[in-house]
């Protein structure tokens, strides 16, 4: 049986992702971005890490190119989760998937517009409130939308709140807590079991010890 | 649309050029061969009929995949079929109406409105076998047993079964007094393996055992021991629990003494198509590929709907995911006939084809270039009559 790839997310979730791998026993033989290589070798024979941006991370682990996956849970919402399993939440980088609009101005009545990259998250939260929202799809620096007339909201995660703050925003309603998950593609999760499941025994382990 | 892309076929349909049509028609020949010799009849289900006809049958799990039209000719919605079940179900239940044991096999293509999973075909080619009448555990043996046969037969070297029992999820549910929309949240929370689960039963679910032995189901699944730590944790459950464990682990013990060796993986907390099945549960996976080569299980009870509920249950294999898997097997030689008006040639090539051989007629005009059409041996003018001369390798 071979071995084990597994997808993280670069940036903030990758930085805390890393202690608890070791702490798993799972060493990168090289620093993530110390050379510009997205596919590590580990400490563990057979297990390699991809270094991926998050929103490609179910598409990886889903199609089976990696075994397992860390990603922030704002972006499985948004992908569905569709043929994955989700059976562990690490804690780490936490965060918020929130609405936010200009600070003093009141949500305008009937359609609104709303501009995020988290179109179908937004869709779902905005049709639960039995709004319609039309969803202007955005791949960053949402917070400039309703600064410039281009939406009346925005749908985003929010950390310390300063970014939006800094724009002239404030946040309003939490659609879900954010944390980041594992996520494991089905097929190897029967085909590699006997590798899968002490993985995630041990992940589970170093969260506790972390927390 | 423009001539730069009208040759474009819709996302998920697909066509098979001559190679890959020749493998997929050999698998289905083979397949349909070996499912004859354990006496199943074979049956070529209409491709489309009424939906409410096809649709009873699928429920939840089909009916997403079905593509729908208006029928011009009664005003009413007709379904293409996503899966031959529904089918082969109506058959047993309502055109045959045998009593005892009915076996019927089916090879064909489906549709499907949406692919199952990313980049999935939309229009697969299936073969598979129903076992109708039979409620005991011998059948599911049978199919099971049938299922593996069939893919050692064809060629797929690395085999994985994957084993489960819709019978444990179904009793602890029926436990739950819960609303239709929690349960689906519920199927959701399972299906997925989810972390959220044991906080939502937490919630939702006062009895504590229930909501542990529920919470337990994720964890379930691994080797063939998986059955005595199932056991164990869910211990002092509802008896219909323990007969599927029962179930479960004959099966274990048959297909280790039919064939030993072959790996088995038990997952009591699958749920793919759970609303269809009633029992038993199984689909085959190779390494080389992340979707079940074929899967089925038992669905009692579904000619219902056409007025007689039978036990039923087998098996659906995948022939177009199946040809990657499997050995490409020796190239097939042909041989080539030069035009001729002469009549003793066409009665040498008329033999030849009595033979089996596969004879390509050259055209007058048209570059006589044996190699370009496939073909491995020329025939020649000898003495008075004709002989064969294999080409020569052109590289």
């Amino acid at each position: 049986m071979s071995g084990l790839t597994l997808a993280l997310t670069k940036g903030r979730i990758l930085d805390e992702a890393l202690p608890l791998l070791e702490r798993a026993g799972i060493r990168p033989l090289e620093r993530p971005g110390e050379s510009r290589k997205l596919l590590l070798d580990t400490d563990q024979p057979g297990v390699r890490l991809l270094i991926l941006r998050g929103v490609d991370v179910p598409t990886y682990v889903q199609q089976g190119a990696a075994d397992l996956g860390i990603v922030g849970r704002d972006l499985l919402l948004e992908h569905g989760g569709e043929g994955l399993y989700e059976p562990l939440d690490l804690g780490i980088a936490r965060c918020r998937l929130m609405t936010a609009g200009p600070v003093g101005v009141p949500r305008p009545a009937g359609r609104i517009r709303v501009a995020t990259k988290y179109a179908a998250v937004a869709r779902r939260h905005y049709a639960a409130q039995g709004r319609q929202a039309d969803i202007v799809k955005l791949w960053g620096a949402m917070e400039l939308a309703p600064l410039l007339g281009l939406a009346d909201e925005i749908v985003d995660i929010v950390d310390t709140g300063r970014t939006l703050r800094a724009h002239g925003l404030e946040p309003r309603e939490t659609i879900a807590e954010v944390s980041s998950r594992v996520i494991v593609n089905r097929a190897a999760m029967k085909l590699k079991h006997r590798l899968v499941r002490p993985l995630l025994a041990r992940l589970a382990a170093a969260r506790e010890e972390g927390a | 649309m423009g001539s730069d892309d009208r040759w474009l076929l819709p996302d998920g349909i697909e066509e098979l050029l001559p190679e890959r049509a020749r493998r997929v028609e050999l698998l289905r020949r083979a397949l349909l061969d070996l499912f004859d010799r354990f006496g199943y009849e074979l049956v070529i289900p209409p491709p489309l009929e009424f939906a409410d006809s096809l649709g009873a049958l699928g429920g939840r799990d089909l009916e997403p995949l079905t593509f729908k039209v208006t029928d011009q000719l009664s005003g009413r919605l007709l379904a293409l079929r996503p899966d031959f079940t529904p089918q082969t179900a109506r058959m047993d239940a309502h055109s045959l109406r045998r009593e005892g044991p009915t076996r019927l096999c089916y090879a064909g293509s489906v549709l499907y409105a949406r692919p199952r999973d990313p980049f999935g075909s939309r229009c697969p080619i299936h073969a598979g076998v129903e076992l109708y009448g039979e409620p005991g555990l011998e059948a599911d043996l049978e199919v099971l047993c049938l299922l593996v046969e069939a893919l050692r037969a064809v060629g797929v070297e690395e085999l994985y079964l994957d084993l489960g029992h819709v019978g444990v999820l179904r009793a602890l549910e029926g436990a739950l007094d819960l609303c239709n929309d929690a349960r689906a949240e519920l199927c959701e929370l399972l299906a997925a393996k989810s972390c959220e689960l044991s906080p939502w039963l937490a919630a939702r679910v006062a009895d504590s055992r229930l909501a542990g032995w529920l919470a337990a189901l994720p964890e379930l699944s691994g080797g063939p021991e998986t059955v005595a730590r199932a056991r164990a944790l869910l211990a002092g459950a509802p008896p219909a629990v323990g007969r599927a464990l029962d179930e479960i682990e004959a099966v274990l013990a048959r297909l280790a003494e039919a064939f030993p060796g072959l790996a088995v993986y038990v997952d009591l907390g699958e749920l793919e198509s759970y609303h269809y099945h009633t029992g038993l549960v199984f689909a085959a996976y190779s390494p080389a590929a992340h979707r079940p080569l074929g899967n089925g299980g038992r669905y009692d009870g579904i000619g219902a709907h056409f007025g007689r509920a039978r036990p039923a249950t087998g098996f659906t294999l995948d022939l177009k995911a199946l040809i990657d898997l499997i050995p490409a097997g020796p190239a097939r030689g042909a041989i080539y006939a030069p035009p001729s008006g002469d009549p003793r040639l066409r009665e040498y090539v008329r033999a030849l084809r009595e033979r089996g051989e596969r004879v390509v007629q050259g055209m007058p005009g048209a570059p006589a270039d044996p190699r370009a059409l496939g073909c491995d041996r020329v025939v020649v003018a000898r003495g008075d009559g004709f002989a064969l001369e294999a080409v020569e390798r052109g590289d």
